[in-house]
C-alpha cells in the first residue's frame, strides 16, 4: 500500500448531546481516490470537517504525510496542503469569482499583485482542468455547477495536495458530474489525494479506489473498491439488507377522493408554470408525477394544497371544491382529511427551532387530544410523539431535541409521521425522499404503500424516477407545465427519461 | 447678495452640523459591514465626547483630549465586541447597553470630578481645536460668488471637519481596494466563507470594531472641543441613532454616508435658520417639526424611494459553528 496521506487515530466529536463522531479510525492512502459512504446523519461532513480545521475535535489524533499535526483552523489545514470544498459552499454570495478565490491567500495588503497573480493562476487551472469560469462573474449570478468550479479551484488555488469534497455531485446534472470525475482522475494521476463523500454509491464503484463506510458515527468498514459491490456496501451503510425495489400488491382503486380539472398556475413574473391540467387520484391507490424539477410540480402542488393561487380550473377534494385563491385555510383542509408533506420541509414543514414534540403536532395543535382546556395538553404531546418517535424509527429518539439537531432524514420522518398519523384521506406528498438515507427511504416507502392499502389517495410528486416507478400505480409524467404522458407502472425508464425530455411532447406539437 | 449670503451661510453650518453625524455613519459603516450591529455608537461618542473634554481640560491640551476621547471610545467598542464577538451575545442588547451605561457614567463622574452639574470646565483657547483660516481666505472674501464660497464654506474649519471629510475616500479606498476591506466584507456577508478560508472571524471583526471606536472617539471629540467649548450631559442629543439612519438610507456605502449626512445636516441647518421666521403659503412653521423632518424623510425614503437597502447578509447574527 502506497504511504499514507492522511490518517486519522480514535477522532470523537459531540455536538451537545449528539456524538457526531465517535472514535473513528480512517487511513488514505496517496495518490487515491478515497470515497466515504453512509447515511445522512452519519457523521462524514462532521469528520471531514474536523480535518479541515473547521471543527476541533474532542479527542484524537491527525497525521498527515506521516507526521502528527495539530489542526486548529482552517488556516493550518490549508498550510498542510488540504483543501475542501464543503456540502454547501462557503462562498460570499456578492462577491466575483475573483474575490472568492483570493479571500484569505491575498499577499499583499493592497491585492495589487495577488489580483494578477489569481488571473493567471486561473487561467492556467482553466486551461489544465477544462475549469473555467468567468472570473469576474459575481457567485449569485451563476448556477451552482459553476459555483462548485468556484469552490474547487478556491482549493486548487492554495496549492490542495489532498481535495476533500463533501457531497459534490448532489447539485450537478449528470453532464457535469462527468465532467467533475474526470477532473478528478485528472488530479489523481498527478499524484494529488481525493476523498469523495456521497451517498450515491454508483459513484463509488465507478471512481474510487478505496471505499470506508461510516453509520451512526462510527467507521463500520473500508475495502477496496475492486472487492466490494453496491449490495455489500449498501448493507454496511444501513446494517442489514435493502430492498432496493418495495414489495406491493395489486392496487384496488376506489372511488375518486382528489380530482384536478384544467388547472392553470402562474407564477409572479406571469409565467404559466402549470398549464390546463387535469387528472383524478382514487382511493387505494398511489399515483406519481415524474419529470424533471422545475417543470411546474412544485407549483402544482401548493396550488392543489391551498397555498398558491391557481388562474383557473378546479380542485376538487371528496368532493367539494377546494378554494384555489391561494388563500385556502389550511386548517379547514386538514379537516377535510387532506395531508401535505410539502417538498421543503425546512420552510414549509418544520419549525427548526422547535423542540421535535412541538413539530410532530404542528397544526393539528387545535386538536381535543392535544389541549386541556384552552391550554396545551403537554403529557398527551409527549406520549404521542414518543409513539411516532417509535413507530418511524425517528433518531435520537428524544421528542425534546430541537428539531434542527436532527438530521434532514429524520427531520423528514417528523414531518411524515405527523400527516400520515392523522389518518387523512388524501396524502399529498412531494420529493418523500429528498436528502434521505437509503434505510430511511425504503421505510418511508413502506409506509406510503401502507397507505394506499388502507383505501387512502396518494398523490407523490418526485424528480428521482427510479422512486416513481417503484411507488406508483399510475405514473404521469410532467413537462413544461402540462402533463404529457400517463403510463402503468411497468413503463421503462426510457420510455418515461423521453417523455421528461419533452421528446414526444414537441413530435405531437409538430 | 443677501440672500447668497443667507445660503452659503446655512451651507456653512450644513457642514459643522453633519460632521458627528458623518464620522458617525462611517464609525457604524466599519462595524456593520464586518457583521456586527452598533446601536452603541451614540454612547460610544457620548463617552468620547466626555473624555475628551474632560482631558483637554485637565491637561490643558486639546491633542491629548483628542487621544483620550479615542482611547476610551475605542474600549467601550472592545465591550461590545467581547460580549458580542467572543460570547456571541446579542448585538443589540449589548449595544443598548452601552448607550445606558454611557449616559449614566459621564454624568456621575463629570459631577464627581467636576461640580459643574456634569457639565466639565469650559474649555480655554489650545484646549479646543481652532478653525484653521486658508491662506487668502480673508482677502478673496469680496470676491463675489466664489469669495464666501472660499472663505467661508472651504476655509475657517476645525481640523477634525477636514478629517472627516477625507475619511470618506480613505474609506472607500480601505474598504473597496485593500486586503483588510476585502475580508471585512466578506464577514460581513458571510463569516463561515471567511472562516474556511483560514482567517479568523473574531480578530477580523475586532479590528472593524476598533476603526469604529476611533471614528466615534473622534465624532465625541468634536462635539465638546468643537461644536461645544466643554461637555454637556446627554450632547450627542440622538445623533449616533440618525447616523444609523443614514447608515441604512447610505446602503452602507462611503460616499452615499457623506450625502445622506450633508442632507440631514441641511436639515438641522435649515431648522435652526427658519426658526420663528414665516415661511410663504405655509406661514410660521413649528421648531418641531423642522427637527422632526430628518426622521420623517428617512421613514419616507426608506419606505420607498431609495429601493431595497440590503443590509450586509451576516448582520447582527453571531457567527456559532456548532448549534
Ligand atoms: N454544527 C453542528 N451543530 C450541531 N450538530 C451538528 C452540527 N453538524 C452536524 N451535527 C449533527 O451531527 C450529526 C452528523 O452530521 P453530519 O456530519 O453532517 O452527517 P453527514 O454529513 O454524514 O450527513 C447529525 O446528527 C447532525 O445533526
Ligand atoms: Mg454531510
Amino acid at each position: 500500500m502506497a504511504q499514507a496521506a492522511i490518517e486519522l487515530i480514535g477522532i470523537n466529536k459531540s455536538f451537545g448531546a449528539v456524538r457526531a463522531n465517535r472514535d473513528i479510525n480512517l487511513e488514505v492512502a496517496r495518490g487515491t481516490i478515497h470515497g466515504i459512504v453512509g447515511e445522512n446523519g452519519a457523521g462524514k461532513s462532521t469528520l471531514m470537517s474536523i480535518l479541515y480545521g473547521f471543527y476541533q475535535a474532542d479527542s484524537g489524533e491527525i497525521h498527515v504525510g506521516g507526521k502528527p499535526v495539530s489542526i486548529n483552523t482552517s488556516n493550518d489545514a490549508i498550510a498542510l496542503g488540504i483543501g475542501m470544498v464543503h456540502q454547501h459552499f462557503m462562498l460570499v454570495d456578492n462577491f466575483t469569482v475573483l474575490e472568492n478565490v483570493i479571500l484569505g491567500a491575498e499577499n499583499d495588503a493592497l491585492l495589487k499583485s495577488s489580483i494578477a497573480k489569481a488571473r493567471s493562476e486561473l487561467e492556467r487551472l482553466e486551461r489544465e482542468y477544462g475549469l473555467e469560469v468567468d472570473p469576474d462573474a459575481i457567485i449569485e449570478e451563476l448556477p451552482v455547477g459553476l459555483q462548485q468550479r468556484v469552490e474547487i479551484l478556491k482549493a486548487l488555488y492554495r496549492g490542495a495536495e489532498i481535495l476533500i469534497l463533501d457531497e459534490p455531485t448532489g447539485v450537478l446534472t449528470p453532464a457535469e458530474a462527468d465532467h467533475l470525475f474526470r477532473i478528478l482522475k485528472q488530479l489523481k494521476e498527478q499524484g494529488k489525494t481525493v476523498v469523495l463523500i456521497t451517498h450515491k454509491l454508483r459513484e463509488i464503484m465507478a471512481i474510487t479506489d478505496t471505499v470506508s463506510v461510516m453509520r451512526q458515527g462510527t467507521m463500520v468498514a473500508t475495502r477496496a473498491t475492486k472487492e466490494t459491490t453496491v449490495g455489500e456496501l449498501a448493507e454496511l451503510m444501513v446494517g442489514r439488507r435493502v430492498l432496493l425495489r418495495v414489495e406491493k400488491g395489486q392496487s384496488e382503486a376506489g372511488a375518486i377522493k382528489l380530482s384536478v380539472k384544467n388547472l392553470t398556475v402562474k407564477d409572479s413574473r406571469g409565467v404559466t408554470m402549470v398549464d390546463d391540467v387535469s387528472f383524478d387520484v382514487r382511493g387505494g391507490e398511489i399515483v406519481g408525477i415524474a419529470g424533471v424539477a422545475g417543470n411546474g410540480q412544485s407549483e402544482l402542488l401548493e396550488a392543489i394544497s391551498g397555498i398558491r393561487h391557481a388562474v383557473s380550473g378546479e380542485v376538487m377534494l371528496e368532493g367539494r371544491p377546494v378554494d384555489l385563491t391561494g388563500k385556502a385555510d389550511p386548517g379547514e383542509l386538514r379537516d377535510r382529511g387532506l395531508a401535505h408533506v410539502p417538498e421543503d420541509r425546512h420552510h414549509v414543514g418544520l419549525v427548526l427551532a422547535f423542540e421535535e414534540n412541538e413539530n410532530s403536532i404542528l397544526g393539528y395543535h387545535d386538536d381535543e387530544r392535544y389541549l386541556k382546556g384552552p391550554f396545551l395538553n403537554v403529557d398527551a404531546i409527549m406520549a404521542d410523539a414518543k409513539d411516532k418517535i417509535e413507530k418511524y424509527d425517528i433518531r435520537p429518539g428524544n421528542p425534546r431535541l430541537r428539531t434542527a439537531n436532527f438530521s434532514g432524514g429524520n427531520q423528514q420522518k417528523i414531518v411524515l409521521a405527523r400527516e400520515m398519523e392523522q389518518d387523512p384521506g388524501v396524502l399529498i406528498v412531494g420529493q418523500p425522499t429528498r436528502g434521505v438515507d437509503v434505510g430511511a427511504i425504503e421505510f418511508i416507502h413502506k409506509r406510503l404503500i401502507a397507505m394506499r392499502d388502507q383505501g387512502k389517495a396518494v398523490l407523490v410528486v418526485s424528480v428521482e424516477l427510479d422512486e416513481i416507478r417503484s411507488l406508483s400505480d399510475r405514473i404521469l409524467v410532467m413537462f413544461a407545465g402540462r402533463i404529457v404522458g400517463e403510463h402503468g407502472p411497468e413503463a421503462t425508464e426510457g420510455e418515461l427519461g423521453l417523455l421528461m425530455a419533452g421528446v414526444e411532447h414537441q413530435e405531437a406539437a409538430e | 447678495m443677501d440672500s447668497f449670503v443667507a445660503i452659503v451661510q446655512v451651507l456653512d453650518s450644513t457642514i459643522r452640523l453633519s460632521v458627528p453625524l458623518l464620522l458617525a455613519c462611517l464609525a457604524g459603516l466599519y462595524s456593520e459591514r464586518a457583521g456586527i450591529f452598533d446601536i452603541g455608537l451614540e454612547g460610544k461618542m457620548l463617552v468620547g465626547a466626555f473624555a475628551g473634554a474632560a482631558a483637554a481640560s485637565v491637561f490643558h491640551s486639546a491633542f491629548i483630549g483628542l487621544g483620550m476621547a479615542i482611547l476610551i471610545s475605542v474600549a467601550f467598542a472592545m465591550v461590545h465586541g467581547f460580549a458580542s464577538i467572543t460570547h456571541r451575545g446579542n448585538q443589540i442588547v449589548s449595544g443598548v447597553a452601552i448607550n445606558f451605561v454611557a449616559a449614566g457614567s459621564t454624568i456621575i463622574l463629570g459631577q464627581a470630578w467636576f461640580q459643574q452639574g456634569g457639565r466639565t470646565p469650559a474649555l480655554q483657547p489650545g484646549e479646543r481645536f481652532e478653525a484653521i483660516v486658508w491662506p487668502g481666505a480673508d482677502a478673496v472674501r469680496g470676491v463675489p460668488i466664489l469669495g464666501p464660497i472660499y472663505s467661508e464654506l472651504i476655509s475657517g474649519h476645525s481640523i477634525l471637519v477636514y478629517f472627516a471629510f477625507a475619511m470618506v475616500p480613505f474609506t472607500w479606498w480601505v474598504l473597496f481596494r485593500t486586503r483588510f476591506g476585502l475580508r471585512m466584507r466578506a464577514v460581513g456577508e458571510n463569516p463561515a466563507a471567511v472562516d474556511t478560508a483560514g482567517i479568523s472571524v473574531a480578530w477580523l471583526r475586532y479590528r472593524a470594531l476598533i476603526c469604529t471606536g476611533v471614528l466615534t472617539g473622534v465624532a465625541g471629540a468634536y462635539l465638546s472641543m468643537v461644536q461645544n467649548g466643554g461637555f454637556v450631559k446627554d450632547m450627542t442629543a440622538g445623533k449616533g441613532y440618525i447616523a444609523l439612519a443614514a447608515l441604512i438610507f447610505a446602503k452602507w456605502k462611503p460616499v452615499n454616508a457623506m450625502f445622506a449626512c450633508l442632507l440631514f445636516g441641511f436639515l438641522d441647518a435649515l431648522s435652526i435658520r427658519l426658526q420663528g421666521t414665516p415661511l410663504p403659503i405655509v406661514g410660521k412653521v413649528p421648531v418641531q417639526f423642522m427637527q422632526a423632518l430628518p426622521y420623517v424623510l428617512t421613514v419616507i425614503l426608506l419606505a420607498g424611494f431609495i429601493g431595497k437597502a440590503i443590509p450586509p447578509r451576516a448582520g447582527g447574527v453571531p457567527y456559532v459553528k456548532e448549534r
